[in-house]
């Protein structure tokens, strides 16, 4: 392996040393059939002189016997390792591949463009931090172009390389490079990437691989291999709240508690407090426990054990958090779900539904749209057969600890599992939690009004009184035809402030204005969601553990 | 994902939390322990998950008789060092055949002492999920492997209908009598290894250090004379070379490197600069194409 670093043959502990400090980026190919994702990789990894000699020899008699280049050196066959690939020239399940440069180390996932194995393209991508998206400059884009962008945008990716490849088949034409750009930047635009990177390729020639090409002139960008170095790796959450999905407890002996996890955000150290997510109890952390010393710290990404000063009950499933700024706690997150399997989904019934830590049963109650993945348009439609990709609202038999999956990938995602089969049936993506239903304890309160002059806001009085119940209350406005302004009572905040919560029902969004105010100026925090009725608005007081209610946990019945 | 932790702490958090998944999700987990480097540092990193408790499962080492001796006594002083049950399970059918690599060819000897031999053991002991050191940089099939491997009530692997495996979320349900292989260090190249074993100091078998020992040269490679039953054919001499190994297994199917490496930088050097890999020293892997799926479909690690 020919690492070019002079360091290895002159002084092999600094470069070692020098190893130590290189970052570590993942990526993915995807796009459609034969767009050239396998050859991509694989010219990369002999450009990069990751390529054995032995290798190469058994790849210079593989491309003869099954090569797709008529004996020329066929590179895909460098990723496609299994039997079946090599026999139909496809890609069927991801490749995983390393390879590094003296600026950084890479892992890289080739997945396959057939719509078939969308499930093996999603597994490379539910890990990778930016996309390399091919398109066959003769075809432009194609449906699976169109897919496999939507799933890389749905899973958090970012940052895109356009990768317009096979320019060698069209002359390196820049009018029909420009096209298909400025087509992948209109279809791309509600996708919210960060950024999108077109490049001229021929992956199977090297142009713009790593050096510039003669042939493009016109093209000024970066080279793929400049992109990938330079890419900034997005994902550092040590800023972000803390999480620590509770994997095993460690308890060797009487005298020791460990509850042990990867950080999937933040930063913790000892003397912290922590609260427990699903019971709302609090305590500290005592030690970040490892073999080779106690830590002073420990941030994202670490997989620790903590052990904390008071004996509160925590066990696997559990989630342990920063106490002002908890995740969801929910029975009913709305989430994207990718459908994976031949069976389609069944709305009603029992699924497995595995999250950071936790296993529940759990069902999908409504499918509330399916997105056609060409035009990203919302079609209303009962269920999600194979490689369906919709929003839907799930129904677990209890509560579980999420965030969006836009603040955290690791705690926001999930997967279903069917009971009988054991397959893994889909991936989820929970995007919210609409205020838990049930949770709510419906003292209807009808407003007191003050006046309601003809462009006046209606004025609205509220106070402990009028919201008496603990746990959470209602405040309907819907039927309120005008504007509306609050006033409150100090022991209106009060109320909130012992950790009750109170659901604001509005009859459009110009009503929001007062909400909000409310919000700001008492410091309260609230959650918005949309439904059938209307809108409603939840509003609490952060950091506060949340009174329980008077329903149980244990979940419906199977 | 965060880019506040070196590769190597990702890789280490990455494989501990795959080590603690399975503790947390199956009845009966065991690691195999081949005795080699890549082992070596899951055993380590076995250690750091569970610490300070001991690692939760046995280790199990298939032996096929043919190990290196200096093989055996080391995996004996680290199970022994880490408090550690260790199985040490031989194919007694094959033993009783009398299979060996010289006899049977090694495609068959394999088959039995290591194949057979382990599906004897997973069965015997009923383990529901088997930690294995290997990694996608190995080999092609390897790459396409998941790092949650399901197997089939006859140990069987399905390249063509894996499990999808999405974050770090492993689905590890299974129905009697199947089981699951984990590979922990599934995302870890050769490189990535021995920089680790640099770093955490961990011990690894004296053959990987270049030392004068006694070897023959037998179709281009250079075979060591561990014990007796090698038996000299016609125009072989026994001569004294410094070598080391790039990967250990059974001494009549694993090359010798010439190398005066006999420290780990300079193990590490060598390595970078060498321009063959490091399956290259071993024979069963140049039976056939495709022949490292077949086997792993049969039930091979
Ligand atoms: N002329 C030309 N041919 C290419 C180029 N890139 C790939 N090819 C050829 O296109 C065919 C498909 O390439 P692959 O790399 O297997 O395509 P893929 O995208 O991995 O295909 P799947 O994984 O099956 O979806 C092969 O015959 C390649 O040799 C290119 O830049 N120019
Ligand atoms: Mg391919």
């Amino acid at each position: 392996m020919a690492h070019q670093s002079d360091l290895i043959e002159s002084d092999i502990l600094a470069y070692l040393k020098s190893q130590e400090e290189k970052t570590l980026l993942r990526f993915i190919t995807c796009g459609s059939v034969d767009d050239g994702k396998s050859t991509l990789i694989g010219r990369l990894l002999w450009d990069s002189k990751m390529v054995f000699e032995d290798q190469l020899a058994a790849l210079e008699v593989d491309s003869k016997k099954v090569g797709t280049q008529g004996g020329a050196i066929d590179y895909a066959l460098l990723l496609d390792g299994l039997q079946a690939e090599r026999e139909q020239g496809i890609t069927i399940d991801v490749a995983y591949r390393f390879f590094s440069t003296d600026k950084r180390k890479f892992i890289v996932a080739d997945t396959p463009g057939h719509e078939q194995y969308t499930r093996n393209m999603v597994t490379g991508a539910s890990t990778a931090q930016v996309a390399v998206i091919l398109v066959d400059a003769r075809k432009g884009l194609l449906t699976q172009t169109r897919r496999h962008s939507f799933l890389v945008s749905l899973v958090g990716i970012r940052n895109v390389v356009l990768a317009i490849n096979k320019m060698d088949l069209i002359d390196f034409d820049q009018k029909q490079f420009d096209a298909i750009q400025r087509d992948y930047e209109k279809f791309a635009a509600p996708l919210g990437f960060a950024s999108i990177t077109a490049i001229p390729l021929s992956a199977l020639n090297g142009d713009n691989m790593i050096e510039a090409s003669a042939n493009t002139p016109w093209y000024s960008g970066p080279t793929l291999m400049g992109y990938l170095e330079n890419v900034p790796v997005a994902g550092d959450s040590r800023g972000e709240p803390f999480r620590l999905p509770v994997q095993w407890v460690n308890r060797p002996h009487l005298d020791f508690r460990g509850f042990c996890g990867t950080i999937a955000s933040g930063t913790v150290r000892p003397g912290d407090e922590i609260l427990v997510a699903s019971s709302g109890r609090t305590s500290r952390v005592a030690r970040i426990v490892t073999m080779q010393g106690d830590l002073p710290e420990a941030t994202a990404g670490q997989a620790v054990t903590l052990t904390l000063k008071d004996e509160i009950d925590v066990s696997r499933g559990d989630m342990l958090t920063i106490p002002d700024a908890p995740p969801l706690h929910t029975r009913h997150p709305e989430a994207h779900l990718v459908w994976m399997h031949d069976e389609p989904l069944q709305p009603g019934q029992l699924y497995l539904v595995k999250t950071a830590s936790a296993v529940t049963p759990g069902r999908v109650t409504a499918v509330q749209y399916v997105v056609d993945v060409n035009t990203l348009e919302q079609k209303q439609e009962p269920t999600l057969g194979l490689n369906g990709i919709g929003v839907v609202r799930l129904e677990l038999d209890r509560p579980v600890s999420f965030d969006p999956y836009r603040n955290n990938r690791d705690t926001g995602s999930f997967i279903l599992i069917d009971r009988y089969t054991n397959a893994t049936v889909a991936a989820g993506m929970v995007i919210t939690a609409p205020v838990d239903p049930d949770a709510v304890q419906v003292t209807e309160f009808t407003p007191e009004v003050v006046v309601c002059e003809d462009a006046a806001p209606v004025r609205i009085s509220l106070s402990a009184a009028s919201v008496s119940a603990s746990g959470a209350s209602v405040v309907d406005l819907s039927s309120e035809g005008c504007a509306i302004e609050f006033e409150i009572s100090p022991s209106f905040i009060e109320h909130l402030g012992k950790g009750n919560r109170v659901l604001f029902r509005l009859k459009d969004l110009g009503q929001l204005h007062a909400v909000a105010l409310l919000a700001f100026q008492q410091r309260l925090s609230f959650e918005f969601d949309r439904t059938a009725e209307g809108i409603s608005i939840l509003v609490f007081r952060r950091g506060i553990k949340p009174v329980e209610n008077s329903y149980a946990d244990t979940g419906t019945s199977i | 994902m965060s880019d506040n932790l070196t590769h190597l702490q990702q890789l280490e958090a990455e494989s501990i939390h795959i080590l603690r998944e399975v503790v947390a999700e199956f009845n009966n987990p065991v690691m195999l322990y081949s005795i080699g480097k890549d082992s070596a540092v899951m055993l380590h990193l076995a250690r750091k998950a569970f610490y300070p408790a001991p690692p939760p499962f046995p280790l199990l080492h298939v032996d096929t008789t043919w190990k290196f001796r200096e093989m055996i006594q080391f995996r004996d002083r680290m199970a022994a060092e880490c408090n550690l049950d260790l199985i040490v399970h031989v194919n007694e059918e094959g033993v009783n055949r009398g299979v060996s690599p010289f006899t049977h060819g090694s495609a068959l000897y394999t088959d039995v002492m290591k194949t057979e031999g382990l599906k004897q053991a997973l069965d015997r002991y009923k383990f529901d999920a088997a930690f294995g050191g290997a990694r996608r940089d190995e080999e092609k099939s390897r790459a396409k492997e998941r790092i949650f491997s399901f197997r089939s009530a006859n140990h069987r692997w399905d390249p063509k209908s894996q499990r999808p495996e999405l974050w770090n979320l492993y689905n590890t349900r299974i129905k009697p009598g199947e089981s699951i292989r984990v590979f922990p260090i599934s995302n870890w190249t050769e490189l990535d290894v021995w920089q680790y074993i640099h770093l955490e100091q961990i011990p690894i078998v004296p053959l990987y250090y270049a030392a004068v020992r006694p070897v023959v040269e037998r179709d281009g490679m250079l075979i060591m004379v561990d014990d007796d039953r090698l038996e000299l054919q016609p125009g072989e001499k026994v001569e004294y070379k410094s070598v080391r190994f790039r990967t250990l297994g059974c001494y009549p199917l694993t090359a010798a490197v010439e190398s005066e490496a006999d420290t780990l930088p300079r193990i590490i050097q060598e390595m970078l600069l060498t321009r063959t890999s490091e399956r290259q020293g071993r024979m069963i892997d140049h039976d056939q194409a495709g022949s490292m799926e077949k086997k792993k479909q049969e039930g091979y690690f």
